[in-house]
């Protein structure tokens, strides 16, 4: 590739980012369901996505489906139970559950314990850089479709009223459970992607810190808006990276802009702007409910 | 050997239980989970650690300059972080505080080193003594000592005193408190002093129990004291202190096992497994939504 | 057959008995009125006909099904819809895709149709959510305003909304908890003619309401609860000279309270 290595790896962690930051945006801005765990399911997407090529040699596309869906089901598992807690206590329950998985992948033989895993470098036609940046683009794409589709119109209603939402038809539990697989769908695509471009992980990356940064990526952009995720994901997925010049200071930096962005835009970058209904007001058209333009 | 284990396993729950205090009672007031808290319990430790080495001060003098320490940067935080974003959306004030936590354990990093600091030799003269043919610790006896007469301090505070009380209306209903012309403002800053006051309180002493104080200890123990404050139920002070226990007892037993590497795993189970048979935690109280 | 039935319901709130042994009938096409001093039991009827509560004994039924304990979204899958005493819009939505949710029983693609948006079935029922949507909004006189945030409306206008939005599901039975609180007179008025235009298209109308001018100007039937017991149940006139609803009125405050 012709780009500067420094740039590729801002464009893989922007990339990544987006990702994650789509898939936490599904279940915690669209659906109100607040989780501090997501890391877990990187991990566990991570961890099966690198398996399977170590072992199988799969070729990186299957993995990433695997490392998407074996998170998913670990949701679903975990949601039945869980989901039916309200605010704090789902989030609570999330994080304890990431440390759990964490815990459990640093003891197991197959996730070799603490050395963690080193993964080969995959064959891939179109360069890896290449291929973060068109599957964020993809997931972007997929999390505007939710947001104006029938199933996302559900998911908003649970967020805004449980009751109101139930008395249109809608199954709350049902939806839950599934924004909370296809976010963790998303969160293991990411964690696969991640592993395959980095070569090495370690069950001790996919620690609280990881889920903060998806969540404070959200939060930046404004809960529930997919151009906000974007912008998110863009701005804190660069930030360690333009940050590094500053050494150990730019973790100090990262904390107070985010106190900061807080306590001057709580509610996120772009908060409360719906990009799609702003520019089609401005055309004096009605927004189409469908079709795939973000 | 039981009863040996289970002091072992008290003394770490007490640690728990004096950082649980001040996240419950905060998310009794003003329902935010406040993230920070961990790191006031490290900055804490650091404070009395340094009272200790340098200032040439006794361990309990030494106490009582951390909890000053701690109490003045709980109330820097609150107002900086926490005051402007009463209004907004409870996930903002909780992204504020993560942001809290990162920068204050990222200081700690950049002024006292990566590296874990002890205890100058002699700090406090640990001792075994035998009580019922278990060998128990002195330091041990000391943490459950020092953390019980705190917790015997709070609750005096929070029932017999005028501000004790405005707490308690607050935290029963904010905004009725606030009608009624309690100071909310002032009762928030107040519970942010008690909470770092017993946060520093529980650094010094794990500092103490561990001979260890790093720049990272705040999120670990400060994620577990949160769990302890859930598990009890959020919001009780009583709970907040029998979760404390209860984990640290569970957690100990564990180790005892032969389990120490999942000791982590250990408390966010129970966690778990409480919250879905019991969401409110043991002591919580239950709430009916209204349609 | 009558749509609605309710045989000897009851339900208890620990000590508190809210509903007693009510029974009580509407026909298809009906519009009735449920009234009663405040704590009479009137909301707690609407949750238990909704799914919201499960009643300690007796039975309900809609359409000949036994329907206690079924959860509200089966409910409103089988055609019952509501309003709520307490509005509850979704704020930061516009009044389009608030009245869109409200037809979510009426499409069926799920995730899918969100993976697929392109398919023309999907589109195809988009178009049609949409045209059910905004005719939903004509009947509560609110479609030029459909791209306006729901916080944004008048509390009247709030009101409205919500009927639209019950009304997007195509119920068989719609029920209004306390429809016309916090309107002026003008609004009464038109919110009396969209009732009954409601009807004429054949939707069943349960309503729950204080306003005594504009219950007895709109309803064929009105049952009379009283401390969760139905004291009086029939024509407007009958029941506005029954004694004991008089009682029962004068016990707490005088008739005609707006």
């Amino acid at each position: 590739m012709l780009i500067d290595p420094y740039i590729q790896q801002i464009l893989i962690s922007i990339g990544i980012g987006v990702i994650l930051a789509q898939g936490l945006n599904i279940i915690t801005g669209l659906t109100g369901q607040l989780s501090l765990g997501h890391a877990a399911f990187m991990s566990i997407g991570a961890f099966s996505g690198a398996l399977l090529t170590i072992r199988t040699g799969l070729p990186l596309p299957l993995a990433l489906l695997a490392g998407g869906v074996v998170p998913a089901l670990a949701a679903l598992a975990v949601g039945w139970p869980i989901l039916r807690l309200s605010g704090d206590y789902l989030a609570i329950c999330t994080l304890g559950f990431a440390e759990i998985v964490k815990v459990v992948f640093l003891n197991l033989e197959l996730t070799n314990r603490a050395f963690g895993l080193t993964v080969p470098q995959p064959e891939t036609t179109i360069p890896l850089p290449l291929l973060v940046l068109l599957a964020a683009l993809g997931v972007t794409l997929f999390a505007q479709s939710v947001r104006s589709s029938r199933f996302g119109r559900a998911l908003m209603a649970i967020r805004d009223d449980e009751i109101a939402a139930a008395a249109a038809g809608i199954d709350v539990a049902s939806h839950k459970l599934q924004a909370f697989a296809v976010s963790a769908f998303l969160a293991g695509v990411g964690g696969c992607l991640y592993a395959h471009v980095l070569g090495y992980i370690n069950p001790s990356d996919f620690g609280f810190l990881k889920s903060v940064d998806m969540l404070a990526m959200v939060v930046l952009g404004g809960l529930g808006s997919v151009p906000g995720a974007l912008l998110g994901a863009t701005i804190l997925g660069a930030a360690p990276e333009l940050l590094r010049f500053m050494a150990t200071y730019r973790m100090l930096v990262y904390g107070a802009m985010l106190v900061a962005l807080m306590v001057f835009r709580p509610n996120g970058l772009l908060g409360g702007i719906n990009l799609v209904e702003f520019v089609m007001r401005r055309s004096g058209r009605p927004p189409r409910r469908t079709g795939g333009s973000p | 050997m039981i009863l040996q284990q289970l002091v072992n396993g008290v003394a770490l729950g007490c640690t728990y239980a004096l950082i649980a205090l001040g996240y419950t009672m905060v998310y009794g007031i003003i329902s935010l989970i406040n993230f920070a808290h961990g790191e006031i319990f490290m900055a804490g430790a650091f404070a009395g650690l340094l009272l200790v080495a340098y200032g040439k001060l006794n361990l309990f003098l030494a106490l009582a300059g951390a909890m000053l320490v701690s109490v003045l940067l709980g109330i820097g935080v609150e107002f900086v972080a926490y005051r402007p974003l009463r209004r907004a959306s409870r996930l903002s004030a909780l992204i504020s505080a993560i942001g809290v936590s990162i920068f204050l354990s990222t200081l700690a990093m950049l002024l006292f080193g990566a590296n874990a600091r002890g205890f100058p030799e002699g700090t406090f003269p640990s001792r075994q003594i035998d009580i019922f043919g278990a060998q128990i610790s002195s330091l041990q006896l000391l943490i459950i000592v020092t953390a019980g007469v705190l917790m015997l301090a709070l609750e005096l505070v929070v029932k017999k005193t005028r501000i004790g009380k405005a707490m308690r209306a607050a935290s029963e209903d904010y905004t009725a408190a606030a009608l009624m012309g309690i100071n909310v403002n002032l009762v928030v800053t107040f519970t942010f002093a008690l909470g770092s006051a017993l946060a520093a309180a529980g650094g010094v002493l794990v500092g103490v129990l561990f001979n260890a104080v790093s720049f990272n200890m705040g999120l670990h123990a400060g994620i577990k004291a949160f769990a302890a404050a859930v598990l009890g139920g959020i919001g009780s002070i009583p709970g907040a202190v029998l979760g404390g226990i209860v984990l640290g007892v569970a957690e100990i037993s564990g180790v005892a096992l032969g389990y120490s590497s999942w000791r982590d795993a250990i408390a966010f189970a129970i966690l778990v497994l409480v919250l879905l048979v019991r969401p409110t935690g043991l002591l919580g109280k239950r709430i009916d939504r209204k349609v | 057959m009558s749509l609605l039935s309710l045989e000897q319901v009851t339900i208890r709130f620990g000590g508190l008995t809210a509903v007693a042994g009510v029974s009580l009938a509407v026909a298809e096409g009906e519009i009735v009125a449920l009234i009663g001093p405040n704590g009479a039991g009137k909301s707690t009827l609407f949750n238990l006909v909704t799914g919201i509560y499960r009643p300690t004994s007796g039975t309900i039924r809609f359409d000949g099904a036994e329907i206690a304990g079924s959860p509200p979204h089966r409910l409103a899958r089988a055609g019952i819809a509501r309003t709520f005493q307490n509005i509850r819009l979704f704020p930061g939505q516009n009044l389009l895709q608030n009245t869109l949710t409200g037809a979510h029983t009426r499409g069926s693609w799920g995730l899918a149709g969100a993976i697929l948006p392109f398919l023309p079935a999907v589109r195809r029922e988009e178009g049609l959510l949409l045209e059910q949507a905004m005719h939903s909004l004509g009947v509560v006189g609110l479609a030029t305003k459909a791209f306006e945030p729901a916080a944004s409306l008048s509390y009247g206008e709030q009101r409205r909304l919500e009927i639209a939005r019950a009304l997007a599901l195509s119920p068989r039975l719609l029920l209004l908890d306390e429809p016309a609180a916090g309107m002026n007179p003008q609004e009464k008025q038109s919110l009396g003619e969209t009732v009954r235009e409601i009807r004429a298209q054949g939707v069943t109308v349960l309503l729950v309401e204080h306003d005594m001018r504009f219950v007895m100007g709109i309803s064929d039937r009105v049952v009379v609860l009283d401390h969760g017991v139905k004291i009086a149940d029939g024509r407007p006139g009958e029941v506005r000279d029954n004694p004991a609803v008089i009682e029962a009125y004068l016990g707490h405050r005088g008739v005609g309270h707006a």
